[in-house]
């Protein structure tokens, strides 16, 4: 075990990836030399060469488009959005090509591919940078999405993704990257440094697709969350003392409908929350499904807690991202209810 | 089968230099100042393809305008674009201060690219429509946009015309011509052929320009935006700043084996030129030449401005990583300021006296403003705009929905 950031923990995974096989392949932008502007495949191209880490031009299209045609000679790319804001030109490439190749050609092609971004804000970025896509690729037939809220399990997951057979959206949360973050923006940063989560394993240990993680257990209400958002749900239970459980969803897709299942069955109350918009959200999904399997169960309506349905501002950052407070609100009306 | 072939292996371009190596621009070919000839503003664009592997410039080494792209400036307005590449280095210089002290999120400089969007400025009319890139805020100074307005929104304080809602620099004036910046790369370029053929199709004069960077040119944007100025013969005028990097990624990764960024027209059959970015008067010269062939309706030109971008990306960037700190010094075209000056003290328009008295006048011009816009408020700081203000604006009628947000909000 070794204290790691999430960004030295993803760049663990790629460095495992890479060296137990050749076929993997890594690019982006700025990803080469300079190792990505977040730096989380800094020394790769030093190490495994230029053909197998490299910058390439700024075209989000051409990167999908170029490693799908990657992944369908056999190689195994796991490429670079600078951005999750910057993904659009490649929806395309990822919605009508990654995401059917295996269906429409009945397994003749496969796109064994990862692509990874940055997602979610925290970090004053405005509108370009601090964007939440996920219901975007959720919404696909053919896609798994996974979001990592640690760097334990952003190695794991990064390994399993790497692993799997089909494409993985891999949404890597910003803020996170450097330390864990509740929410409490006035406070002190917190580093990865003595968090349990911090503590990485060596070598090819993987955290399987499809499980979500208790982080914390409880007994009056279940919060399902993922990425930065678990923490502001630890955080707003702490403060409003409500013994609630979190779940740390991990992988929106597959779901892990079980975990869910089997708390809410336990608690009979469920609060939502993600830092996407509202409106046609994966909260909107987790509702319908939590309401369709647990109805007899629930003792109070379902409550989504969710960032605005307008564009990610700049100034009002902390209005905007739904905060402890928020979601102590959240959770004591459904208490009341 | 025989493998009567070697076996293939992948080509990455490289820089000539990165950090602990010498900066080499011996490959880089300039032409002497007045070598390029000014063809009529009418010419086929096959007849002048020659010319998007050229460079057009106008000063010489001695600080001379010499060749038919000089004389378009009297001494007064080279003064005035002089003061406006001083205004633009010394407000970038405050703001990029004021962002490591904590009054803003972020911060975009031009150092070195000055000429570029001051000179070009000077060759619009009224009423025509700029779609720049974050790196063109010489439009705005030298277009006589008030800086108090720019610092405001720098600031995302209450005075921040744009509420708050955008990243700092990231501007938008209708009035001074200057549309709306997003941040997502290449995809105002297409905007301003679309701007362009608007004005074609109402029987309108104005024209339009467009801006990216030379990384930015890879995005499928920039293509279509060629093909459309192409096809419909866009009155637009099509700038690609080329600063030799995009983040730490050398201008070959986006360029490939194609000699020139300028030589992308020519598979569009559109004019196509080279320019000396750092040379105020030929930047002038050409966007002046391209304007007016926009005007009278002989189509598209797409202008390379070849500079070098002399300071980081933005304030999250620190070059050191990826190329040599000498680098920008052994730039072979120089710094636009220095250019200028020598120009205007060359012809007996200007004096080191002059233009020291001038950079500390403009100085505390842009430190008075600052602490107007201080006065106001900085990012955390002081006045802020309403969070009320990320609700509305959205639509123009605000939706049943976002109003319960915003109630929800408790705004
Ligand atoms: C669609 C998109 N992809 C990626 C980015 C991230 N990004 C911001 S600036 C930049 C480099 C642009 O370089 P260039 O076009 O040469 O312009 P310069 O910054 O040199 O003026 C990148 C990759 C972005 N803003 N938008
Ligand atoms: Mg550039």
């Amino acid at each position: 075990m070794a204290s790691m950031t999430m960004i030295e923990a993803i760049r663990e995974a790629h460095d495992v990836a890479m060296a137990a096989d050749d076929r993997v392949v890594v690019f982006g932008e700025d990803v080469g030399f300079f190792g990505g502007v977040f730096r989380c495949t800094a020394g790769l191209q030093q190490k495994y060469g230029k053909s197998r880490c490299f910058d390439a031009p700024i075209n989000e299209s051409g990167i999908v488009g170029t490693a799908i045609g990657m992944a369908a000679y056999g190689l195994k790319p796991v490429i670079e959005i600078q951005f999750a804001d910057y993904v659009y030109p490649a929806y395309d490439q990822i919605v009508s090509e990654a995401a059917r190749l295996r269906h429409r050609s009945n397994a003749d092609f496969t796109c064994p591919l990862v692509i990874r971004m940055p997602t979610g804000g925290g970090i004053f970025g405005g509108q370009t940078h601090s964007q939440s896509p996920e219901a975007l690729f959720t919404h696909v037939s053919g896609l798994k999405v996974v979001v990592p809220s640690n760097p334990y399990d952003a190695k794991g997951l990064l390994l399993a993704a790497i692993e799997d057979p089909d494409p993985v959206i891999f949404l890597e949360p910003k803020r996170l990257y450097n330390g864990p973050f509740d929410g409490y923006h006035d406070r002190p940063v917190t580093s990865w440094k003595n968090h349990p989560k911090g503590e990485v394993p060596e070598g090819a240990e993987i955290v399987p697709l499809g499980k979500a993680s208790i982080t914390r257990e409880g007994a009056d209400v279940t919060v399902l969350a993922y990425g930065t958002m678990v923490y502001v749900a630890e955080a707003a239970a702490e403060a409003s003392g409500i013994d609630a459980e979190v779940i740390d969803l991990r992988t929106l897709l597959p779901l892990d409908l079980e975990t869910i299942q089997a708390s809410v069955e336990k608690t009979g109350r469920c609060v939502i929350v993600h830092e996407a918009t509202r409106t046609s959200g994966f909260g909107a999904e987790l509702m319908s499904l939590v309401q369709e399997s647990c109805f007899y169960h629930l003792e109070a309506p379902i409550i989504r807690v969710t960032g605005w349905d307008t564009p990610y501002p700049h100034a009002q950052e902390w209005e905007y991202f739904p905060g402890p407070a928020r979601v102590g609100e959240a959770l004591k009306k459904v208490m009341e209810g | 089968m025989s493998d009567d072939f070697p076996p293939l292996s992948l080509n990455v371009p490289e820089p000539g230099c990165r950090p602990g190596s010498t900066p080499d621009f011996s490959d880089f070919e300039i032409p002497r100042a007045g070598a390029v000839k000014r063809p009529p503003t009418d010419v086929d664009p096959d007849a002048i393809r020659d010319m998007a592997f050229s460079i057009v410039r106008v000063l010489n080494k001695d600080g001379e305008a010499v060749g038919d792209w000089a004389g378009a400036l009297s001494p007064e307005e080279l003064r005035e674009g002089l003061r406006h590449m001083l205004t633009l280095r010394a407000f970038d210089a405050r703001m990029l201060n004021a962002q490591r002290q904590g009054k803003t999120s972020f911060y975009m400089q031009h150092l070195g690219e000055e000429a570029v969007s001051c000179a070009f400025s000077r060759a619009l009319r009224p009423g025509d429509m700029n779609f720049p890139t974050y790196r063109q805020a010489g439009l705005l100074i030298a277009g006589g946009y008030p800086m108090l307005t720019m610092m405001n929104q720098i600031y995302s304080n209450a005075d921040d015309p744009l509420h708050g809602r955008q990243l700092p620099i990231m501007y938008s004036s209708k009035e001074h011509g200057f549309f709306s910046i997003s941040g997502n790369l290449g995809t105002q370029f297409v905007q301003s052929v679309g701007w362009a053929m608007a004005s074609a199709i109402s029987g309108d004069t104005k024209i339009a320009t467009g801006w990216i960077g030379d990384g930015s040119t890879a995005e499928s944007d920039f293509h279509s935006a060629m093909v459309f100025a192409s096809t419909y013969d866009a009155p637009v005028v099509l700038n690609i700043v080329n600063n030799q990097w995009a983040i730490s990624t050398f201008q070959g990764i986006a360029r490939g084996g194609v000699g020139t960024f300028a030589a992308r027209g020519h598979g569009f059959g559109i004019a196509s030129i080279r320019v000396d970015g750092n040379d105020y008067l030929a930047v002038h010269a050409v966007a002046k030449w391209a304007c007016e062939r926009a005007r009278q309706g002989h189509g598209p030109t797409l202008i390379e401005h070849v500079t070098y971008r002399a300071g980081g990306h933005s304030t999250s960037d620190d070059p050191s990583a990826y190329r040599s700190k000498r680098e920008a010094a052994a730039w072979p075209l120089g710094d636009p300021i220095e250019r200028l000056k020598k120009h205007l003290i060359t012809i007996g328009e200007w004096s080191e006296d002059r233009h020291k008295q001038a950079e500390a006048e403009i100085l505390d011009g842009v430190i008075a403003t600052q602490k107007q816009a201080e006065a106001v408020g900085t990012l955390g700081g002081g006045k802020a705009p309403s969070p009320r203000d990320m609700f509305e604006g959205v639509y123009e009628t605000m939706p049943p929905h976002l109003i319960r947000q915003r109630q929800e909000a408790g705004y």
